[in-house]
């Protein structure tokens, strides 16, 4: 009996992860059918990349560097013992250009940008704000859901960069100016090892991964919520979970397929 | 003595001037609504003639609101029609719906502005999604708008920054916006001071004439309602959903004979309505024997 509780629970589960799935992906067809209409008015999605990354700056800008500062301690600890420590550049460039740069201002994203979204969204449920739009024969997902997502595409590669560039500082002031690599070798390294193609697009286009599906996951919980102070409460919880275990994911799979050899 | 709810208020104007037998601007055929498992509203029919202020009336929780939302197509019947401007609405068929909403107002129970938008933007936003009118037009039209809400004052403050009354006229502002031919109201009366109350009344009634449009208002407030429309239509709970209990003018309503009619016109705490929400026996309940 127990085992067949257990089979019925699994397969509610993964009823209820393709339903979720589906969702996801009939809202994301959805914006990106309405796509001419929502770039039309290029004014509602400056807002809202000003809204989302311009906000997040302080927290993305902290972090970044230091994530700099512990890598290059962490880096130089290692690469002395080989006697390598003039490629501490190089070190600190790659791991942040290539995963954390985009993992973690992705993460970072769905904490601060994701949550707000969600919430907004949601208590223009609760209000009726958007069932007014729609009587008001205004399409919300349009108006409301199309800017904030293209919003969050924009802003989110852009944040990673800088995460990715303050962080780079981060290692440099502690390899350079306190431990006392040699500037000329962190720098030089640096420019030679780091592939523009293979390392500096490829994390562009996981933090443009990372920005659709946190952006995606934000805008359908909101949207989907229940319209209570619960219903907002817990979409908004699910909104950090689900958004980071889905970059965490997400990394995994664009890694192997873009520098592993799986 | 129960009081006298639905004596005519002087304060308010009432003219119906539409002919009885134009077309309906809304017909429900047959309508049947349930969310879920749990019917709402079970197998109405009738129809609301255009020019007229139209009150639909019940106890809360019968469905009044989601016949409102049958009328905007913001929920699908179970079963039935609903017509709206002669053609039967297709909630499923987007561009078709929109071109039936852009011929309605709805104003919410509790207003539904947007809270980070100021009373001008609010009323503004409709104009803006449908029009291409100059900045100097659309601010003339929004400032008339709220001239006839008498909020022409508060046009730079936000919705936080005004009492719910004031609100709702804000709300009726941006409703009236496109200036609609058919007015829907959730509620317009819950909630308001006797101030805001009158002034709502009155806001609806002369709204209707000044537009020429049709008004469907949702609410259980007796005397108000009375006082402005022409026609009530009186739903009753059942198990089986809500059905059309009466219908009627305000006159032809007052000497109904129809129990549901009696005792939700008296205000009676017990009637066709009970008090007490079904339960199981009062002794089933605390554990006692049937004879104690």
């Amino acid at each position: 009996m127990a085992v067949l509780t257990a089979v019925a629970a699994l397969g509610q589960a993964c009823v209820k992860l393709v339903q979720d799935l589906g969702s996801f992906a009939l809202l994301l067809l959805g914006i990106l059918r309405r796509s001419a209409a929502i770039w039309r008015r290029p004014r509602l999605i400056a807002a809202q990349v000003h809204f989302l990354g311009n906000h997040s700056l302080a927290i993305i800008v902290v972090a970044g560097l230091f994530v700099g500062l512990v890598l290059g301690l962490q880096g130089y600890y290692t690469l002395r013992r080989y006697g390598s420590e003039e490629a501490l550049g190089l070190l600190v460039a790659l791991a942040l250009v290539r995963e954390l740069g985009p993992v973690i201002s992705a993460l970072l994203f769905a904490g601060r940008a994701g949550t707000s979204l969600t919430a907004e969204i949601g208590l223009m449920k609760a209000g009726e704000q958007l069932a007014a739009l729609e009587t008001m024969a205004v399409d919300p997902i349009a108006r409301v859901l199309g800017p904030r997502f293209y919003g969050g595409l924009i802003a989110v590669p852009l944040l990673a960069t800088l995460f990715s560039a303050v962080g780079v500082l981060g290692g440099w002031l502690v390899g350079v100016v306190l431990i006392g690599v040699d500037p000329g070798a962190f720098w030089s390294q640096m420019s030679g090892g780091v592939d523009f193609w293979d390392d500096v697009v490829n994390g562009v286009i996981k933090s443009l991964v990372f920005g659709v599906a946190v952006t995606q996951i934000a805008l359908m919980q909101g949207y989907g919520a229940r319209p209570t102070p619960e219903g907002v409460a817990r979409a908004t919880t699910l909104t950090v979970v689900v958004g980071s275990l889905a970059v965490l994911g997400l990394d995994f799979v664009l890694t192997a397929l873009m520098f592993g050899e799986l | 003595m129960p009081q006298d709810h639905t004596a005519s208020s002087p304060s308010v104007l009432k003219a119906s001037t539409a002919p009885r037998d134009a077309a309906p601007v809304v017909a429900f055929r047959r309508l049947s609504f349930g969310y879920g498992q749990r019917p709402v509203i079970d197998s109405v029919s009738f129809e609301i003639p255009p020019g007229q202020v139209v009150a639909l009336m019940g106890g809360s929780g019968v469905g009044k609101t989601t016949l409102l939302r049958l009328i905007s197509g913001l929920v699908v019947p179970s079963q039935g029609i609903v017509e709206v401007f002669g053609q039967p609405l297709e909630p499923r068929h987007q561009e078709r719906l929109y071109e039936v909403r852009r011929r309605l107002g709805l104003l919410f129970q509790f207003g539904a502005l947007f809270t980070d938008l100021t009373c001008f933007e609010n009323v503004a936003f409709p104009i803006r999604e449908h029009t291409n009118l100059s900045e100097s037009m659309l601010g003339d039209l929004v400032l008339l708008k709220l001239e006839c809400v008498g909020l022409r004052g508060a046009a730079q403050l936000k919705p936080s920054e005004i009492s719910g009354g004031m609100a709702r006229r804000v709300a009726l502002a941006r409703a009236i916006a496109l200036d609609p031919e058919l007015i829907l109201y959730d509620e317009p009366f819950a909630g308001l001071d006797p101030i805001s109350l009158g002034v709502t009344a009155n806001l609806i009634r002369g709204l209707n004439s000044a537009l020429g449009a049709t008004s469907i208002v949702v609410t259980h407030d007796v005397a108000e309602t009375f006082a402005i429309a022409d026609r009530i239509f009186v739903f009753a709970p059942s198990p089986t959903g809500a059905k059309l209990a009466a219908q009627g003018t305000p006159d032809e309503l007052r000497v109904s004979e129809d129990p549901f009619v009696r005792q939700f016109l008296d205000g009676r705490m017990d009637g066709p309505v009970r008090f007490h929400y079904p339960a199981a026996p009062l002794h089933e309940a605390f554990g006692l024997s049937e004879n104690r």
